[in-house]
């Protein structure tokens, strides 16, 4: 009798125990990203404690890499089936994901976009599903050194400026010394997806069916960029520049103006001894500006998958990840709440934050297909063709036209 | 008479397999691969299984546009400009470092070293450090033109310059290599030719003409093999010093374009697994021909007799 009640209370116990600790076992999710690199990595780890604080039962696993190998690693991964449970990709390489099947649809475990910018949403969703949940998104301002601007007496750029007020602004600024340049906007894919539409072109059709890239807007967009390097030289040529980078030149203040993205803050905070400040980006026709956007999606093999997708949406709509990345001045996060763009809008410097909320309400998205990069690089060669001056800008993009049709499918 | 019999297969295998193993794995099963790769469309991203080979399967498609579109021969026309100009030139000095290196001096060690160091160096480092000679108008190599009055190319910017730009990197990073390949080839040379030559009254460049180069001539046959090959085969200086994040690769303008930058390119940036492994065929393809050709032609320049 007493040995039945030991051996009872033998099991009850050793139930009780293991219950416990099986009750207790946290899951481990494996997240794979590129944004968390270098600087940003302790920012990275305090939303990841701040995670599993608010998740006891989850534990993240993270690897980050630099952006350079982080593909080459995700394709690896991919075509060897171990995708991490979650991982982070931004809005070009999202489609080529999707569109293999790679990634599970967020809805069906539960996934919510309530209260995260609709622009930064879609551009994660394909065919109807949401695949992604966007973490972050950024843009593109024109930064301008007020110094330069006092010098060569031309007012600061406002809301109304369009390229011939900038074009007349950088003449006068470059007129001050011969080392000194008006402005600096690369000739390159990603800022001329951006000027064709300032200028109401495009690069597709309407349907997305064809390539657009040679017609008479596009030719005039190129023309009005390139003249800035070979015709009234404002912006310098890469021998001019000499190696330097374009925001070195910004910093060392003899740069009028430059377009570049809002993660330039925190340098030229930190490398600016002039006074310097922001506008939305001006247009001719029309007002374009840019969409960047890192966004997280979950593996369609991950094993925890509800846990996985729970960190997706802690790291796109919650207010302590979103906060930790206002601090830390980590791109814009992809929430809509009034707190956090007051707390934003809020940093004395840039004087004009403001323009980047502002400039939100252009944002246009760039053509994003199965065969991006290589879209892109065909467009950058003939870009940097006219940029260089060995081909027309109307002979480049006939070329870029023609190449495009022959070897990309829409 | 106590005679050793050899043990035959049972006894060679456990000394065998682990070099048979890593070549079995590393390199014989990724060729087999890469040709069964190279006769689908498979995008490098979708797990790779029987049902996806038969989905992408191109037959020899992938030879067909890759051999049929201007793009290869433009990149193979690239590569000759490399092979042109950097084969005589790194033989030239190689041959003249290692008859430096083998001159027998108070201090010649001190140098031996100091010509292997660039071999050393990792090519990021080295390639980084060659962006900056080469930078036309903060660069050492156009300051010192513009010293000598001449106005210096654009280098790495220019259409024309690159490649030689791209030489220069490479000549200062492998001519130690091969002057140590070379040096081992002029100290197995008797002296007693050389003095032979002497008593009959030879001058130096009749002893190098006559004695050192066909004596030298079979490790002479060796660096040209492994300098064609190496060619063929460009790719880290292209990476570093002409390919920019966000541009086209191999700028300026393609200029810096070459077969295995299209292998890593279409493999690993344009998800076009299938194509990169029927360019990686054809660069083999190439290589053979061009090892075979010079195969058939030593027998016109390499004397063995020594």
């Amino acid at each position: 009798m007493n040995g039945n009640r030991i051996k009872n209370a033998l099991a009850v116990g050793l139930a009780l125990v293991a219950g416990g600790l099986f009750a207790q076992a946290p899951v481990t999710i494996s997240y794979m990203n590129f944004s968390g690199a270098g600087d940003m990595s302790p920012n990275l780890t305090k939303m990841k404690e701040a995670f599993e604080k608010r998740n006891p039962g989850i534990k993240v696993n993270i690897e980050t890499f630099a952006y350079a190998d982080y593909f080459t690693q995700l394709q690896t991964r991919a075509a060897a089936g171990k995708l991490s449970d979650a991982f982070e990709l931004n809005y070009e390489n999202f489609v080529a994901y999707a569109k293999r099947g790679a990634l599970l649809d967020l809805a069906s475990v539960g996934a919510d976009t309530k209260g995260l910018a609709p622009k930064a949403v879609e551009a994660f969703a394909y065919a109807g599903k949401q695949y992604g949940l966007p973490e972050s998104f950024s843009t593109v301002l024109l930064f301008y050194n007020q110094a330069l601007f006092d010098r060569a007496k031309v007012g600061y750029p406002n809301s109304d400026w369009t390229w011939k007020d900038v074009q007349a602004a950088a003449e006068k600024i470059r007129a001050l010394d011969k080392t000194i340049y008006g402005i600096y906007q690369p000739v390159q894919f990603w800022e001329f997806y951006k000027l064709v539409k300032q200028n109401g072109g495009s690069l597709v059709s309407a349907d997305n069916k064809k390539f657009t890239v040679n017609s008479p807007a596009n030719v005039a967009t190129l023309t009005n960029i390139v003249e800035r390097y070979t015709k009234s030289n404002v912006s310098p040529t890469s021998a001019q520049m000499g190696g330097v980078g374009d925001w070195d030149l910004f910093k060392s203040g003899r740069l009028g103006m430059i377009v570049t993205g809002i993660w330039a803050f925190n340098e030229f905070i930190r490398d600016c001894d002039f006074p310097w400040d922001v506008a939305v980006e001006p247009g001719n026709t029309a007002r374009a500006t840019h969409f960047f956007s890192n966004g997280i999606v979950v593996s369609k093999t991950a094993k925890n998958a509800k846990a996985a997708a729970a960190w997706a949406q802690f790291m796109a709509s919650s207010n302590e990840a979103a906060n930790i990345r206002l601090d830390a001045s980590w791109e814009l996060p992809a929430v809509t709440s009034p707190e956090i763009m007051a707390k934003y809008t809020k940093a004395p410097v840039p004087a004009s934050r403001w323009a980047v909320y502002e400039s939100l309400n252009y944002l246009v998205t760039p053509v994003v297909i199965d065969q991006n990069q290589e879209m892109v690089d065909i467009l950058n060669q003939q870009l940097t063709a006219a940029k260089e001056g060995t081909k027309t800008p109307a002979q480049a993009l006939s070329d870029a036209q023609k190449d495009l049709a022959s070897k990309i499918k829409l | 008479m106590n005679r050793t019999k050899p043990g035959g297969w049972a006894q060679a295998l456990p000394f065998l397999l682990p070099s048979a193993l890593g070549l079995l794995v590393f390199s014989l099963l990724p060729l087999g691969a890469s040709l069964l790769l190279s006769l689908t469309t498979w995008d490098g991203l979708s797990v790779l299984t029987s049902d996806v080979v038969r989905d992408t399967w191109v037959g020899l498609g992938n030879f067909g546009a890759v051999l049929g579109g201007a793009e290869f021969w433009r990149v193979l026309s690239n590569t000759f400009y490399f092979i042109v100009l950097y084969v005589p030139l790194i033989l030239g000095s190689a041959l003249a470092v290692s008859m430096l290196l083998n001159v027998r001096r108070a201090g010649v060690g001190v140098f031996r070293v100091l010509s292997y160091i660039p071999v050393l160096t990792s090519w990021v480092a080295g390639a980084l450090i060659w962006k900056w000679i080469l930078s036309p108008e903060y660069g050492l190599i156009n300051d010192l033109l513009g010293m000598a009055g001449v106005q210096g190319p654009g280098w790495l910017l220019d259409r024309t310059w690159a490649m030689p730009g791209i030489v220069l990197t490479s000549l200062w990073k492998d001519a130690g290599y091969f002057a140590l390949i070379l040096l081992g080839g002029l100290q197995g040379i008797s002296p007693s030719f050389y003095e032979s030559a002497e008593l009959d009254g030879a001058g130096p460049w009749v002893k190098f003409t006559r004695i050192t180069l066909p004596l030298l001539s079979p490790i002479l046959f060796l660096v040209v093999t492994i300098t064609l090959i190496n060619s063929f085969q460009l790719f880290p200086q292209i990476m570093i010093m002409t390919t920019r994040e966000g541009m086209a690769p191999g700028e300026p303008l393609g200029a810096t374009q070459v077969m295995v930058e299209r292998i890593y390119t279409y493999a690993f940036k344009y998800y076009r697994m299938g194509l990169a492994s029927a360019w990686a065929w054809l660069l083999f393809a190439v290589i053979s021909l061009f090892t075979l050709l010079q195969f058939r032609l030593q027998k016109k320049w390499v004397s063995y007799d020594a």
